[in-house]
């Protein structure tokens, strides 16, 4: 059995295989203010009434937050009303961006059926959860239910043997990775992450390879549990050696090199070398895919002592509060704003073009965030290259595209 | 059902569909106004009510929105065609009551009168003569679509059922 197999087994009580269509229990849902508006208007008119587990539920204030306007603004009491009436925990502004804080607080675990809606859900796979993102009506109908209906995914596994390159980092990698399997080709599956370049990876390195299944079009993924630590007591779900893929590819990925997704879908991904000098007006670093503890070092290390380029504007926005504390306790935060850097409250910052800093015509976005389709933060007369933390640093240094080696 | 196509190509994400900026809304009015803005600023002019929206590959990719296929919906569109679609998008479609139809081989060109037959999943092009079947969609969503979408399926049912495949 694969990853999926065994845990939708296990919570069906009876062996399921892929294709199958089931029916299944869940252990955790959340909505953030994109999706709960609709998915409490859908839950009121599906009749309402009490939530199956508000325990189970979390509600997230994240990707406009604080409120940019009083549309916003009103969408967020909504939430608020909604989540007291319920006794639902509501995770308020600058407590930091969903899937952070769904991981740091245990509201998913090692094992877990969590649907989350938003697309980047399946970023719990780092711990070995299987996590689908779904939209407000289905999230609506578990909160209503505790049920949702899902086919068995299939299987692609993902083998990589490393070790990485110093200074090539898990966002290289799965940029290299979404390049190859392309912004389609998971699409209904699940992706199984194995190898030795994934074993010693951070919880948090594990996350952004998860986060990005999304961008292959998976319905969630997997990083092996091999080497897997966390600061609780858990099991394991390892696939069985009888596990049947779809399609098992392998990559030698001890040469790879820093990467680079070019304009405008985040598969088109390229070695970085080529486009060395491209000018760029604006750097970010933070969201869901790289806004970690290890990801503001990685920018720390390179920007001690220095400066970020005239013209450029370089945004950071941690990942969660707790990111951001401890950044702020271990010095972090002071050398990346002595360098010039802006910080941004806890939240998902300006990577879907709500508010926070919106390029302006023509301008060239580098940014550690998953996404570059057209317009995606908020204008489309701008251009987005997605890249690893430590690309984004080394390039605010210099105001283009520099590989990061030279700062290393 | 019978609706002109209008055409695009493959892996029309959602940000493209309904930019992220004009989502955090239930005005669904204001959803259609922005709708395919960045993909094409003239579609919101050119759709007729019962139109139909033609794909290619992967269409909805992206984002969970559901106020992507509420601005489709809303501004009028009829059916979705596509060779295939991102997952979440057509749970969603399904979900909010639009109708969506995976076809992996047809001839629709910008402009063709096409008759959608949804019961059996025949899509007629008018122009050519030629009829294309679309894949079979889940029970369980036959079941969705049928109610008038998920609320009103749940609204019935109080929860899912799945009939033997």
């Amino acid at each position: 059995m694969t990853i999926s197999e065994k845990i939708l087994s296990k919570k069906v009580g009876r062996p399921v295989k892929a294709g199958e269509l089931i029916i299944t229990e869940v252990d955790g849902v959340m909505a953030t203010d994109t999706t709960a508006p609709y998915a409490i208007q859908a839950f009121k008119e599906m009749g309402g009434g009490q939530v199956w587990d508000a325990s189970r539920c979390a509600l997230i204030i994240d990707h406009a937050a604080p409120a940019p306007n009083e549309r916003i603004a009103n969408l967020h009491t909504m939430m608020r009303t909604f989540a007291a009436e319920q006794n639902i925990h509501l995770f308020e502004i600058g407590e930091g961006i969903c899937h952070q804080l769904m991981i740091e607080h245990q509201y998913v675990r090692p094992g877990d059926i969590f649907m989350g809606a938003d697309s980047h859900t399946p970023t719990y796979g780092a711990i070995g959860a299987m996590a689908c993102g779904v939209g407000s009506t289905d999230l609506a109908a578990v909160m209503k239910t505790g049920k949702i209906w899902l086919k068995v995914p299939e299987t692609i596994r993902i083998v990589c043997h490393g070790p990485l390159q110093p200074g090539v980092t898990a966002k290289d990698l799965i940029l290299f990775l979404v390049g190859q399997i392309s912004i389609s080709g998971a699409t209904y599956q699940a992706v199984e992450f194995e190898g030795s370049a994934f074993e010693n990876m951070t919880v948090a390195s594990r996350m952004t390879i998860a986060n990005m299944v999304a961008e292959m079009g998976g319905k969630t993924g997997y990083v092996n549990p091999k080497g897997l630590q966390l600061d609780y007591d858990f099991e394991a779900v390892f696939p069985e050696t009888d596990a049947q893929y779809v399609q098992t590819l392998e990559f030698d990925v001890r040469d790879l090199e820093p990467q680079l997704s070019i304009p405008e879908s985040p598969d088109q991904v390229e070695n970085l070398g080529p486009h060395e000098g491209q000018a760029i007006q604006y750097a970010f670093i933070g969201t869901c895919c790289n806004g970690r503890l290890e990801d503001l070092h990685a920018a720390a290390h390179i920007l001690e002592g220095k400066t970020v380029a005239k013209g450029v504007r370089f945004l950071i926005a941690p990942a969660s509060r707790s990111v951001l504390l401890d950044a702020i306790t271990d010095g972090t935060l002071q050398t990346l704003v002595a360098a010039g850097a802006t910080i941004l409250n806890p939240g998902c910052g300006p990577c879907v073009g709500t508010h926070q800093g919106v390029p302006g015509n023509d301008e060239v976005v580098i940014s550690a965030a998953n996404r570059n389709f057209r317009g995606r933060m908020g204008n489309p007369h701008s251009n987005i290259y997605l890249a690893a933390p430590t690309t984004v640093a080394a390039s605010a240094l210099e105001g283009r595209i520099t590989h990061p080696k030279k700062y290393a | 059902m019978e609706g002109k196509a209008h055409v695009y190509g493959d892996n029309i994400d959602t940000d493209r569909i309904i930019p992220g900026k004009y989502t955090k809304t239930l005005d669904t009015a204001s959803l259609a106004a922005h709708v395919l803005e960045d993909l094409d600023p003239e579609f919101r002019q050119k759709v007729k009510v019962g139109d139909i929206l033609v794909a290619g590959d992967n269409f909805g990719c992206g984002s969970s929105r559901e106020q992507a296929p509420i601005a489709l919906k809303v501004a009028g569109v009829g059916v979705v065609v596509a060779r295939y679609f991102a997952r979440i998008f057509f749970r969603n479609a399904i979900n909010i009551g639009l109708p969506v139809l995976e076809v992996p081989d047809h001839d629709i060109e910008a402009g063709d009168t096409v008759t959608i037959d949804l019961e059996k999943g025949e899509v007629f092009n008018q122009r050519s003569g030629k009829r294309f079947q679309a894949t079979q969609l889940p029970s369980v969503m036959i079941d969705i679509l049928n109610a008038g979408g998920l609320v009103a399926y749940l609204r019935e049912h109080g929860t899912y059922q799945l009939k033997e495949e």
